[in-house]
């Protein structure tokens, strides 16, 4: 079996419920992956710190509040502070289309609203560490 | 700068990566373990172990908290501390959810931990086959206290008593018959017993159980002949209400003592090596063997076995006869 994907699946912010988060850890699962995945009201620092210590290939963060265009910057921040730059970084919630072109202009890898499916998330993981694979 | 350079010089992306390349098998960083090998050998390993939903990940939280505040050994004062955390992977899909950070919160933010979650990758025995090698990483990489979280486990989970100097079974009350099932491991791996959610109804009646089942005996392993064996202890705590952890934190602490001053830590670290070589003999030499076979002569010898022609034994006979004895 080939090494599994590490990736961590995120909820930043004071999000209520993390349903969404929980169906693509698991749809990411089942797809061979091992899913770190660290719970609701995470602030970046954490985010990133997780993403340290666990030395993930990829960062997907869920954001339902609207509060994206504070968290997202500040995650990416964080991470290339630490020398993660490379991570990629996937981003699913409620995003209104137009904020996309700034949050990709940030360098998010990926941006999923409701109604993506499960597989289109997978493939999307799998091309964005394909794309920007580990440093060192 | 070369990986295991940066790990000794507190790196913390270095040990990561170390971490990971150890996991994947990875040539570098095996040799980078290898090379921060001789540095280890200080770190006491406490291991946490126990049915799923007891409430390990709060606990090590706990323990790492207090640690973190007050040391764990008498007059040391505050020490960095190491969180290992095993989580099942799926047997279908390789994948798994590592989900003890979740439990974990409070020791965001904190330089002087650091946490790691494995999956299991198939190994059984309730620790994935790297977990001896992170350990030892992070051992090195100067980590005096290192907290090993097992998969939930049942009753055949007993590698991590072989992996940590210090094993705490952890149980909750009113898995009440559960208790009874599961005595048999339990009471052969576990150093200290720990009813956990103590502040639930039962859990006096669970202490209870568990003492009076201690009464009966209990293996004293690995102390050497004329040294009196280590007596488990039994303790209630509440993870949630944060109560019992101090008391829990000082038993721990007398049994690093006990192995200390008994010498069985060495006995315990001689086993532990020999294991560890073992394994690793076996797993070479499976892989050599491999691939000095044939899939062919393998597959041939399977369609033998399934219509009967011979037995799995005669098969292994045969493909390895060319070894000689």
């Amino acid at each position: 079996m080939p090494t599994p994907l590490r990736v961590l699946i995120a909820k930043p912010g004071l999000d209520g419920h993390d349903r969404g988060a929980k169906v693509i850890a698991r749809a990411l699962r089942d797809a061979g992956m091992e899913v770190i995945y660290t719970g609701l009201r995470q602030t970046p620092e954490m985010i990133a710190e997780a993403a340290l210590h666990e030395d993930v290939n990829a960062v997907g963060l869920s954001v339902l509040s609207g509060a994206h265009m504070a968290l997202v910057p500040r995650t990416l921040e964080l991470l290339q502070g630490q020398g993660q730059a490379h991570v990629p970084l996937l981003l699913g919630g409620i995003i209104p289309d137009e904020d996309v072109p700034a949050l990709k202009e940030m360098g998010v890898a990926a941006i999923f609203g409701p109604g993506t499916s499960t597989q289109d998330v997978i493939m999307a993981f799998h091309q964005a560490v394909a794309q920007r694979p580990t440093a060192g | 700068m070369p990986l295991a350079a940066a790990v000794l010089q507190g790196d913390r992306l270095a040990l990561a990566r170390l971490l990971t390349g150890i996991e994947n098998e990875d040539p570098r960083g095996l040799d980078a373990l290898s090379e921060l090998y001789p540095k280890g050998g200080q770190a006491d390993r406490i291991g946490i172990t126990g049915p799923p939903g007891c409430g390990k990940s709060s606990l090590v939280a706990r323990l790492a908290g207090h640690i973190r505040r007050h040391g764990l050994r008498p007059g040391t004062g505050p020490v960095k501390v190491a969180v290992v955390a095993v989580d099942p992977s799926s047997p279908f899909t390789g994948g798994a959810i590592l989900g003890d950070r979740i439990r974990m919160r409070d020791l965001a933010g904190d330089p002087g931990v650091f946490i790691r979650s494995m999956a299991s990758r198939g190994a059984l025995g309730g620790l994935a086959r790297a977990t001896f090698g992170t350990v030892q990483a992070l051992d090195a990489a100067g980590y005096p206290v290192i907290l090993i979280e097992t998969v939930g486990a049942g009753q055949a989970e007993v590698e991590i008593a072989r992996t940590a100097h210090t094993t705490l079974v952890v149980e909750a009350p009113g898995m009440g018959d559960d208790v009874q099932a599961i005595k048999a491991g339990i009471l052969e791996i576990a150093d200290i017993l720990v009813v956990n959610k103590a502040d639930l109804p039962g859990a006096e009646n669970a202490i209870r159980q568990l003492r009076a089942a201690l009464a009966l005996g209990y293996p004293a392993p690995e102390a050497p002949a004329g040294v009196p064996g280590w007596v488990p202890e039994v303790l209630p705590t509440s993870a949630l209400k944060d109560t019992g952890v101090p008391d829990l934190i000082d038993a721990i602490a007398r049994h690093l003592a006990h192995l200390d001053s008994s010498g069985s830590r060495q006995a315990l670290e001689r086993g532990r090596a020999r294991r560890e070589v073992d394994a690793l003999l076996e797993e070479r030499l499976v892989k050599w063997f491999h691939a000095k076979l044939a899939e062919e002569e393998l597959q041939a010898a399977v369609r033998l076995v399934v219509e009967r022609r011979i037995s799995p034994q005669q098969a292994v006979g045969r493909l390895t006869a060319e070894l000689g004895p």
